[in-house]
């Protein structure tokens, strides 16, 4: 099969999976094979679709020109493959995990809730080899939409509250400010390819790059850069798959994602350092990152502080991009395949200490590690990943972004991402100590024993990969470096 | 020979076919014939406009007369656009009528119904393909006098009022416009809008002219239901039986819309509209519209005037993009004319095919029947998604070019102001999608069935066009482009 369609593949694949899911909606345990087929073809899809980018294959298909000049384009560049592989790879492990989960946890309308999770997996791919930005606008779009439904998923007061919010804020930001940004952009360049240097260089007034650059950060609301974050923590009312893959891995990323390629490809890095385009869009990043960090320390509900970090760790990505150095470049592509393995394992056992245990606050998670003593051990070392200590994956993210710090002389935001990463240690291993050291209250202390297996199974997958990453980050890397070192 | 008359067909074959309806005896034999006239004009205009695709004009002499002196059709691609536009919405609001009209239309005044409908057809189509101002004014009156009948039919007793109403304004509407046309008249002794455009300039700076303007914008404006002469129009939706709704939704606004840009731009000019306020007003008028219009559509509790307050909010922009005096705000127009007329006929068809099954449209009432009528729920989903303006969806084609022609002007408030419509139709749309599926029903132990086919596939195929016309505008966009430089009077 030629690479062009294998990509179209990848995106119609999830779609035709999301319509079986609904034909065999009748039959559960058909229902589950369907999505675990097609999660894995997508994942060998995905791997090829790598190994062909790796031998310098050039994958570009166009279908439709809606507007002229302005075509549904897709095309695979290396930011896109990294993406794409992550989202791919992990759809797999939080199938088996969903299954495990919604079946304990006894959810309703599970037909809805698989079929809507492949549609956005869809749109999650369409993004990832969106060939220009009208294209990841669309894409950008229908997965805001998908993910609706599934944050609304049990119906209540609270969801319908916290969906208002997640609609809200990212379908405001996203109408409001991206897609104002996109065309004046449009307008200024008449074009919205990808074009490896930028394309809006030679046709932009420097003291305006900064407007239309902060239209850019904040109108791409799935960054969660402060203040538009608080649909993130809105989101997590949802099902625990749906926060681990969507909320900390597909949609998340795909902010992060879209602030990146905006980043090289329609102003180019040399042309942000050149305008000092981002000089003061730092500290928004910068406070993010901090306030976010302190905001979590104080929730007492698991996955409310789990998504708190969250909106932290992406304002790392979204530094990475506004500083937009060499290193700082890689550091944040690699952060989005670092933080997505770590994140999903410690909202995999959140899920799982809810499933087994019926807990979510932090405060009632003493002495459950004796019960439970591997999925904490799992959570460790998400953890461990996240903080940013070896020998974990989430060291050379780090590593490589406090590189780009230096090169960009910038030692203030150096000392933020360390303190960062303290703050880290005592919001996140503060929850493993609890769970190992504490002793249980004596109110609750009936035996529930661990988490469903299929549970158990996804969370060591996703925490054997956070280890793994250390020893070999290359295909990632190679990737990463890919992205600032290709001809300009 | 066939392709000479054309244009006369398209007007005298509804008009021949009323009567005829008339006796006929009440049943489904009305619907038949009007089904048959409808798919005929509609094939009719099809071919109309594939003859003026490119840029072509066919001019018909009515009675061999010739013009200025005689009644000449004059059709170019504006005309044809609108022509296809109306005739292809009665021919897919038909097939839907025919069950939604059984039940909201008493046994004995079925076959009166079909009659008048055609002959608001035939008004509508009139008013698109003549070139006289005067023929276009008696066209108004048969297209407004019978809707004003269609809409009495509602089958709450506040239908009359609503008729009334807009009788009421109608009337003062159509008026203002007879007064404007005597008076242009009275200055050049012309009727023929080509003529008209030649002569007129001479007499620009006559306060007659200027007052003409003055009484034919605001003429139109009334049946346009520009802001803020729109009162009439919410009452007259939600009151309307469905099928009527759907259909005037999607075209009575519409072809007053042509109305005025045929007046504005070709009967005066250009030149004169910009010389005038006229530009800025509708600007100002449009931005009110839209701001004001989507606050109140968020306001209401009842399905169909909340999407009829939005129709108010769509013309404002229209209004901007008629306002923008550019090519492409033009543009934005006329795709926005076509456009609209597919996504709001699809939600008020969906809204319909509610109100089918549970008589109401009242928002507590339709509470939690997404989930008992996926399919209507889902095409009145997909159709808001167009209303929004979502890329993929017709809509976002006429927001890129408004939006674009705003920033080309360098109007960053209007920009803002058009974006932030989109974000209150978000509201507005989603209010009904969260009272349609996330709220438990009213009546848990009563179960409603989905819609018939014959409601939903009319529907579906709406909103289908809806996203084709989101994806491939080479159709919408290529005959805007086109009908702009008509309307701008650029030699082709």
């Amino acid at each position: 099969m030629t690479g062009q369609w294998l990509m179209i593949l990848a995106i119609a694949l999830p779609l035709a999976g999301a319509a079986g899911i609904v034909l065999c909606g009748r039959w559960p345990n058909l229902r589950e094979s369907v999505t675990l087929v097609t999660a894995v073809s997508l994942g060998l899809i995905v791997i090829e679709l790598y190994s062909r980018l790796q031998q310098g294959a050039s994958l570009t298909l166009q279908l439709v020109e809606p507007l002229p000049g302005l075509p549904i384009y897709f095309a695979i560049e290396p930011l896109g493959m990294l993406f794409a592989l992550v989202a791919g790879l992990l759809w797999f492990v939080t199938s088996v995990y969903a299954i495990g989960y919604m079946r304990s946890h006894k959810e309703k309308n599970q037909t809805r809730f698989y079929a809507m999770f492949a549609i956005a997996i869809a749109s999650t791919m369409g993004t990832a080899f969106a060939g220009n930005m009208f294209t990841l606008f669309l894409f950008y779009e229908v997965l805001t939409l998908s993910t609706y439904p599934l944050v609304a998923h049990t119906g209540t007061e609270e969801a319908k509250r916290g969906a208002r919010t997640y609609l809200g804020i990212l379908l405001g930001t996203s109408i409001g400010l991206q897609l104002l940004a996109i065309m004046i952009t449009y307008s200024l360049t008449g074009t919205l390819d990808f074009r490896e240097g930028g394309i809006v260089a030679e046709h932009l007034d420097p003291a305006w790059v900064g407007v239309l650059y902060a239209l850019f950060i904040f109108g791409i609301g799935k960054a969660a850069v402060m203040p538009f974050h608080r649909w993130l923590p809105a989101a997590m009312v949802a099902p625990t798959p749906v926060s681990a893959l969507l909320h900390a891995v597909a949609v998340v990323k795909a902010g992060v994602f879209t602030v990146l390629k905006v980043t090289v490809y329609i102003f180019g890095t040399d042309f942000i350092v050149s305008s000092s385009a981002s000089d003061w869009l730092i500290w928004f990043a910068a406070a993010t990152i901090l306030l976010a960090s302190l905001v979590a320390m104080n929730q007492d509900n698991l996955k409310r502080r789990l998504a708190y970090s969250t909106v932290s760790q992406l304002s790392y990505i979204v530094l990475g991009a506004l500083l937009a150095t060499e290193s700082s470049i890689i550091g944040g592509a690699l952060h989005i395949t670092m933080h997505a393995f770590a994140k999903i394992t410690l909202f995999f056992a959140a899920g799982a200490i809810l499933v087994a245990a019926h807990k979510t606050e932090v405060s009632q998670l003493n002495g459950l590690g004796r019960q439970m003593p591997l999925t904490f051990l799992f959570f460790t070392i998400g953890a461990c990943s996240i903080i940013g200590l070896p020998p974990f994956g989430g060291m050379w993210s780090k590593w490589y972004l406090a590189m780009g710090t230096i090169e960009a002389g910038q030692y203030m935001l150096l000392g933020v991402l360390m303190l960062s990463s303290l703050l880290n240690i005592v919001y996140l291993l503060a929850i493993p100590a609890r769970a190992f050291f504490s002793k249980a209250t004596s109110a609750d202390n009936h035996f529930h024993g661990e988490a469903p297996w299929t549970c158990l199974v996804a969370m060591s997958l996703s925490s054997l990969m956070c280890i793994v990453l250390f020893f070999n980050p290359e295909p990632f890397y190679s990737l990463a470096r890919m992205l600032v070192t290709q001809a300009p | 020979m066939i392709e000479t008359h054309t244009s006369l067909l398209l007007v005298v074959i509804p008009l021949l076919a009323a009567p005829v309806t008339a006796i006929l005896p009440n049943g489904r034999l009305p619907w038949l014939l009007t089904l048959a006239v409808s798919w005929l004009c509609f094939v009719l205009a099809i071919w109309q406009f594939m003859q003026v695709m490119d840029g072509s004009v066919i001019s018909y002499e009515l009675g061999g007369w010739e013009p200025p002196w005689g009644i000449e059709y004059r059709i170019d691609i504006v005309n044809a656009f609108v022509a296809l536009i109306v005739a292809g919405m009665a021919a897919v609001t038909l097939p839907y009528a025919l069950l939604s009209v059984e039940q909201e239309i008493p046994k004995d005044r079925i076959s009166l119904f079909y009659a008048t409908l055609l002959l608001c057809l035939d008004g509508l189509l009139g008013i698109a393909m003549t070139g006289d101002v005067f023929n276009l004014f008696v066209f108004l009156e048969i297209s407004s006098l019978s809707s004003y009948t269609l809409i009495s039919m509602g089958r709450q007793r506040k239908a009359l009022t609503a008729s009334y109403q807009y009788l009421i304004m109608g009337t003062i509407g159509a008026t203002f416009l007879l007064i404007g046309i005597g008076l242009i008249y009275s200055e050049t002794g012309s009727l023929n809008m080509v003529d008209l455009n030649n002569r007129l300039p001479a007499v620009f700076e006559h306060r007659t002219v200027h007052t003409a303007f003055a009484f034919i914008v605001v003429g139109v404006g009334l049946k346009l239901a520009m802001f803020p002469l729109h009162l009439w129009l919410p009452n007259a939706y939600t009151y309307a039986p469905s099928a009527v709704t759907v259909f005037l939704a999607a075209t009575a606004t519409k072809v007053a819309v042509y109305v005025m840009l045929r007046m504005v731009f070709n009967v005066f000019s250009t030149g004169f509209a910009y010389v005038t306020p006229t530009d800025d007003m509708f600007l100002l008028l449009g931005v009110f519209g839209v701001v004001f219009a989507s606050i109140s559509a968020i306001g209401q509790k009842d399905a169909k005037r909340l999407l009829a307050y939005s129709s108010v909010a769509q013309i404002g922009y229209i209004l901007l993009g008629i306002g923008f005096a550019s090519a492409l705000g033009l543009t934005a127009a006329v795709v926005h004319i076509f456009n609209h007329a597919l996504m709001k006929a699809a939600l008020f068809m969906a809204v319909g095919a509610l109100v089918y099954r549970i008589g109401s449209s009242h928002i507590t009432q339709i509470r939690g029947l997404g989930r008992q009528m996926p399919w209507t729920f889902g095409a009145l989903v997909i159709a808001g998604l167009s209303l929004i303006g979502v890329p993929g969806t017709a809509g976002f084609i006429s927001k890129w070019y408004l939006v674009l022609a705003a920033i080309e002007q360098q109007a960053w408030v209007i920009a803002i102001v058009i974006l932030a419509g989109s974000l209150l139709a978000v509201i507005y749309i989603w209010k009904l999608v969260e009272a349609l599926f996330f709220q438990p029903a009213i009546d848990d132990t009563k179960s409603v069935r989905e819609a018939p086919l014959s409601l939903l596939v009319p529907t579906w195929i709406l909103v289908l066009a809806n996203i084709y016309f989101g994806l491939n505008t080479e159709l919408t966009v290529n005959a805007a482009t086109i009908a702009v430089q008509v309307l701008e009077n650029i030699p082709q």
